[in-house]
């Protein structure tokens, strides 16, 4: 009896089994060519922010037409996901090579009481002397975080310093000054890299 | 084998066939992508004081087979989900490919909050059967 119940079961497996789309299948060109970012779509024109950069010069979107912009938010006394933010995005860069001279990071600091344009451009070139960061008054970092959907918050230490918690996705915005994509905080070198040769073809 | 025997085979038969099938057979899903519409009006109800959920608050996503969330905003306003703020008519659409817990902020639930778990792909034959009785369900 146990024997013949066997059969059944061995009928269902194979037939499972016989099924094309249990072998593995190869990843097709159109599966390659998805960011591994979230994508925005229809792709609208990126919000623009009024701010100073680092380099002396105004943070302006167009200015950066042609080139991919990565526009990240955060501070330089932030102790654990911006380091990991700014070495991940100088790690795209160098794995880039000579592609990443079409690559802009522009790091804008939620925190301007601390964070002067000489403090950001001395921690951003801790990183890579070519980011960009953006610095202003309390109301011209309000307006920038409130286009990109930023939160962010102050958390008081007993010692009476403070730290700041904030949104820490990285905005992708293509050669045309679109806003493209979205990554998420945590995504390796390589992600980016993907990515961002696509966005450079594109 | 006695007549009883062979009545009771009979009706094992395509039972554990099935059950068999279901263990080994690969899952396939028309789409990777999950798709979540917030529809016309959302806004409008909120304002209005109506709390009903509009989206799920909890989504499970499995990785390999609907990895994919996919957000449309049918709404005449923009709403933000995570980090991304969607213009009317606009979607988006995020990938996973890791097995998580994800809280996002978004304006479109009356809690203000939607929970992403990604779940490992189901490999083994009880795996598989769970999975897809947990679909069957949901359908």
């Amino acid at each position: 009896m146990k024997k013949i119940l066997i059969l059944p079961v061995l009928l269902g497996a194979a037939l499972a089994l016989a099924d094309p789309a249990a072998r593995p299948q190869p990843a097709t060109q159109a599966a390659r060519d998805q960011l591994k970012a979230g994508v925005l779509s229809p792709v609208m024109a990126a919000p623009q922010i009024s701010l100073q950069g680092t380099d002396g010069q105004p943070i302006d979107l167009a200015r950066y037409k042609g080139k991919v912009v990565l526009l990240a938010f955060g501070f330089s006394n932030c102790g654990e996901v911006c380091p990991i933010t700014l070495a991940t995005l100088a790690g795209a860069r160098k794995k880039l090579g000579t592609e990443a001279a079409y690559v802009q990071v522009v790091y804008v600091t939620v925190d301007p009481e601390r964070d002067t344009a000489a403090q950001m451009k001395k921690y951003l070139a801790s990183f890579d002397p070519t980011f960009i960061g953006g610095v202003g008054t309390r109301a011209e970092i309000d307006a920038a975080q409130k286009k990109y959907g930023i939160s962010s918050s102050k958390n008081s230490n007993p010692d009476g310093s403070y730290t700041i918690g904030h949104s820490s996705s990285i905005y992708m915005i293509d050669r045309a000054g679109g806003l493209r994509a979205v990554m998420p905080y945590g995504h390796p070198v390589d992600d980016f890299v993907h990515d961002l040769k696509i966005l450079l073809r594109s | 084998m006695s007549r009883r025997g062979w009545w009771w085979w009979a009706a094992l038969t395509p039972l554990l066939a099935v059950v068999a099938w279901a263990g080994f057979a690969p899952i396939k899903l028309p789409s990777r992508e999950a798709l979540f519409e917030i529809p016309h009006g959302t806004y409008a109800r909120r304002m209005s004081g109506d709390l009903v959920d509009i989206l799920p608050s909890s989504i499970t996503l499995t990785l390999g087979l609907n990895d994919v969330l996919l957000l449309r905003n049918l709404d005449e306003v923009p709403q933000q989900f995570g980090p991304t703020i969607m213009m009317p008519g606009q979607s988006f659409r995020l990938p996973f490919e890791v097995a998580s817990e994800n809280r996002f902020d978004c304006t479109a639930h009356s809690s203000g909050q939607m929970i992403v778990i990604v779940e490992e792909k189901p490999v083994w034959p009880w795996q598989k059967i769970r999975w897809r009785l947990r679909h069957w369900q949901n359908s």
